[in-house]
């Protein structure tokens, strides 16, 4: 495992990692360091090669719903043949997620990559436009940067297709696909109701390929390498290299680029047994942390008790720290951040988000309990994303999870001794549509 | 070709024509929105269906081809 904070040089093999983040540790590549690295893109007079080693290598999207990436090339690709209109391609480097710190960590060490693999995706499908959509305020400057990246781009002539620099609003829903696109179209970042997909009819109405920003800088590496390069790391099921962000209890969020199939355990360290893993952040899922000690990360072996890789969100908790209010701050936080257009998650997630509150400060009701599992299956499917879904899933693994924390508040205890919140939770939250927009 | 009931949540405003005039395929839940049983309509309830679809004041039921 190598980390974007120490950056230990290694060997040059096909096997080493890092892949997509510069060896030099925190210093930001510029186009010569790019080129120094990685060399020319390939094959860019063939695009259709593109999609085959896509799915030769098994890609599949990084954003957190593991989508696999040539499926959704081709989607697109047919929906602008059928349709006679060319396709829009989006980079999301709109990680939402307040835990989440990976795609900002790549767009601000290897924007190049990111911008390679845009370039790839447009060509291949035969883009006209192409958009960079990210959040600005997640890093010092990361827009003058990328802005100045993409002017490398220009001044030598490295680009076919004209890429713009979009900025996300700081909500968490603004890099779910419909919010993206309804906000590139001059409307707020709120999510919209499918069908059509959007690889059919997205923004202004033409076909949209939107993929998450370390998946395009996966796709400049396949191209360059291959599939079977890619698949030297990573499971047979669920190849390649992701970036994870890690917050563990002693230290400073870290991002790392690991292989899929990695122990958890050398992940995250070892745990006692009173202690829990966040898996997939905020939309994810609280593992115990003895079952965390015998899983890897992939999704196959996640899928055991329920969770999922998703963007490589990885928590652990100190201690000190009262599972219960850490999780009901988080659920508050959720809620507010919806959108509020549909009738179960509107009414649901604030209801769901008091009642963990009752629970977390001891003032919970005999019927708390199951009003919170009954709201939670009742808000699950019913929502136009999947913002109500994640909410829930999270909310259930807390239940299970801490059953007997749970017990401890009911009498009126709890075993959190520090008041400090751990999980990142941003202050504002949406008040007017302006906030959205 | 059979059919299938979709809400569109966004656009659905909780007015509850649809469960009164299709229960046997439309809940309400406590907050006064559907729940929609996603699968095939059978013959039988067609016509209710229809008649839910179009009764919907914010056109946020359609059916589906499946």
């Amino acid at each position: 495992m190598t980390t974007a904070t120490h950056g230990a040089p290694a060997e040059d093999t096909a096997t080493s990692l890092p892949r997509l983040l510069p060896r030099s540790g925190q210093h930001p590549e510029d186009w010569h360091a790019h080129m120094a690295r990685h060399g020319r893109l390939p094959y860019r007079d063939r695009p259709g090669d593109l999609i085959l080693d896509l799915s030769a290598a098994g890609l599949t999207g990084r954003g957190g719903a593991a989508f696999p990436a040539h499926r959704k090339l081709s989607a697109v690709l047919d929906a602008a043949d059928k349709r006679r209109r060319p396709p829009v391609v989006i980079a999301n480097g709109a990680e939402s997620e307040p835990a989440s710190d990976k795609d900002a960590t790549l767009l601000w060490l290897a924007p190049h990559l990111v911008l390679d693999g845009l370039q790839l995706a447009a060509e291949a499908v035969g883009a006209e436009a192409a958009i960079l959509y990210t959040h600005t305020d997640r890093r010092n400057d990361v827009g003058r940067r990328l802005g100045q990246a993409i002017a490398e781009r220009v001044a030598v002539g490295a680009d076919r297709v004209p890429v713009q620099l979009a900025e996300a609003p700081p909500r968490f829903l603004s890099g779910q696909e419909t919010a993206l696109v309804s906000h590139l179209a001059g409307g707020p970042a709120i999510p919209t109701f499918m069908p059509p997909r959007i690889t059919e009819r997205g923004l202004a109405g033409a076909p949209t390929l939107v993929q998450n920003a370390e998946t395009l800088a996966h796709m400049a590496l396949i191209a360059r390498h291959g599939p079977r390069w890619f698949r030297q790391v990573g499971t047979t099921a669920e190849p390649g290299s992701m970036l994870c962000t890690i917050r563990r209890a002693d230290g400073t969020p870290r991002v790392a680029e690991v292989p899929l199939g990695m122990p958890l355990r050398s992940l995250i360290g070892d745990l006692g047994p009173d202690r829990a893993v966040l898996i997939g952040g905020y939309h994810g899922t609280w593992v115990p942390a003895a079952d965390a000690m015998r899983l890897t990360l992939d999704n196959a072996s996640l899928a055991a008790v329920g969770a999922r890789v998703g963007a490589g969100i990885l928590i652990t908790p100190p201690p000190d720290r009262c599972a219960l209010t850490e999780t009901a701050a988080a659920v508050r936080y959720l809620a507010l951040e919806s959108a509020g257009q549909c009738g179960p998650c509107l009414n649901g997630l604030p209801r769901i988000a008091a009642a963990l509150t009752e629970i977390a400060v001891g003032r919970q009701r005999r019927q708390t309990q199951a009003d919170l599992e009954r709201w939670a299956g009742l808000v699950t499917g019913r929502g136009a994303c999947h913002h109500p879904d994640g909410t829930a899933r999270f909310v259930r693994s807390a239940l299970i999870t801490f059953a007997a924390e749970i017990e401890l508040h009911r009498r009126g205890r709890c075993s959190g001794t520090s008041r400090k919140a751990f999980l990142p939770i941003p202050r504002d939250s949406a008040r007017t549509e302006e906030d959205w927009m | 070709m059979s059919e299938k009931l979709l809400v569109n949540p966004i656009e659905c405003a909780g007015h509850g024509a649809c469960a009164e005039l299709l229960p046997e395929m439309i809940a309400m839940d406590e907050w006064g929105y559907p729940i929609v049983d996603g699968r095939p309509i059978p013959p039988a309830l067609e016509r209710d269906a229809r008649a839910a679809v179009s009764a919907c004041p914010t056109l946020a039921l359609r059916l589906l081809r499946s």
